[in-house]
């Protein structure tokens, strides 16, 4: 199953059951709490996705490790190889 | 003492490394690429022989105009026909088809991908190897996503980008690895071979490609944190149309795999 039907039927799995409390499409006379909550369920959740993608996302630019030690390193080490490959005889 | 003790001991471990039958080819396509053809093989050349691997180093050069190939065979004068393999192209063909071409030519049973233009630090080449045998695993995939791995050189846009496209990429594919896009990896000869048969993408999208159908596969990938040091000399050849690039292909693997 590719990755796009995986989505296409979670998201048809929590629609249905969304819409079975709702509208009460089974006529199980829930009470009329679950369809108070019910009714918006699905703007919440875009919601709050949204605001996990966010502070995700915002978290881990603050986070991204600045490898300053390991560019120092670098030229130093390409000091050394240039000499090193000089001595070897090699024309840059 | 101490000192003679550890340089002993790691004289043995780099002996046991040389006689354990495992050979590691690395390749490296190049385009344009002659002041850092040199540097990076020096410093491949160093690591590889302070951990006693043996190893190749295959320079698939696709007739870059700045003379990289000239220089690639200087080097090999220098090391040895045995450490450096040259298998030129007579044109620019791309970075996909530059690592099947270098592959036919690998005689490792193993095989590192890497950019040669130093973005990829040879350091962590011993880190890569041990992190394979600890589990076997099929692939080990470098990564600037996790643990020490980290970038150099980034401004804030650059890093937003970069974390926004991943976490698209982790929500909607949830590939079980945390770098998609990073081409610094070790891959089992025969798993590379079977993946690049698979792959149909070019260019940027290959690399993401790859990790997806080898999670598809079944295959088992491993991760080592690398620094990524953006390039010091030379230009980028990609770039431009990256992001629309990119999106293309996530949703093409979103679609197919
Ligand atoms: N043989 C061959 N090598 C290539 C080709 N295009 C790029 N390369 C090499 O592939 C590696 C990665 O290319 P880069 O230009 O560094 O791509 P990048 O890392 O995404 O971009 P920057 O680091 O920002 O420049 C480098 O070693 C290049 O020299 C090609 O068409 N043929
Ligand atoms: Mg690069």
């Amino acid at each position: 199953m590719t990755k796009l039907l995986e989505w296409l039927f979670g998201v048809s799995l929590v629609g249905a059951v969304w819409a079975l409390v709702t509208f009460d499409l089974l006529d199980l006379s829930l009470p009329q709490t679950y369809r108070e909550v019910a009714w918006p369920m699905p703007l919440y959740l875009l919601v709050s996705f949204g605001c996990y993608s966010l502070a995700t996302v915002g978290y881990r630019v603050a986070t991204f490790n600045d490898c300053d030690e390991a560019a120092k390193e670098l030229q130093e080490q390409i000091k050394e190889a240039k000499e090193d490959l000089r001595k070897k005889g090699l024309k840059m | 003492l101490q000192e003679i003790h550890v340089a002993m001991a790691s004289r043995k471990t780099s002996h046991q490394n040389r006689v354990n039958g495992d050979k590691y080819s690395v390749l490296l396509p190049t385009y344009n690429e002659r002041e850092n053809l040199p540097l990076i093989v020096w410093l491949l050349v160093k690591y590889f022989g302070e951990s006693g691997f043996n190893y190749e180093i295959i320079v698939i050069d696709d007739g870059s105009p700045d003379g990289t190939l000239d220089v690639a065979e200087q080097l090999q004068k220098i090391y040895g026909e045995d450490k450096i393999l040259l298998r030129p192209r007579a044109k620019k063909l791309g970075l996909g088809t530059a690592y099947i071409h270098g592959m036919k030519h690998a005689t490792g049973n193993f095989i590192f991908i890497m950019d040669a233009d130093l973005s990829h630090h040879p350091k962590f080449i011993p880190e890569f190897i041990e992190k394979q045998k600890e589990g076997d695993y099929d692939l080990v995939s470098g990564t600037r996503y996790q643990g020490n791995g980290g970038v150099y050189g980034w401004d804030l846009r650059r890093k937003l980008i970069s974390r926004g496209a991943n976490f698209l990429t982790q929500v909607l594919l949830r590939p079980g690895a945390s770098d998609l896009t990073g081409s610094f990896r070790l891959y089992k000869k025969k798993v590379l071979e079977s993946l690049v048969e698979q792959c149909v993408s070019k260019g940027y999208v290959f690399q993401m490609e790859m990790i997806v159908r080898a999670r598809q596969l079944n295959y088992t990938v491993g991760e080592v944190p690398i620094s990524f040091v953006d390039r010091v000399y030379g230009e980028s050849k990609l770039g431009g149309n990256e992001i629309v690039s990119f999106v293309k292909g996530l949703l093409t693997l979103f679609a197919t795999t």
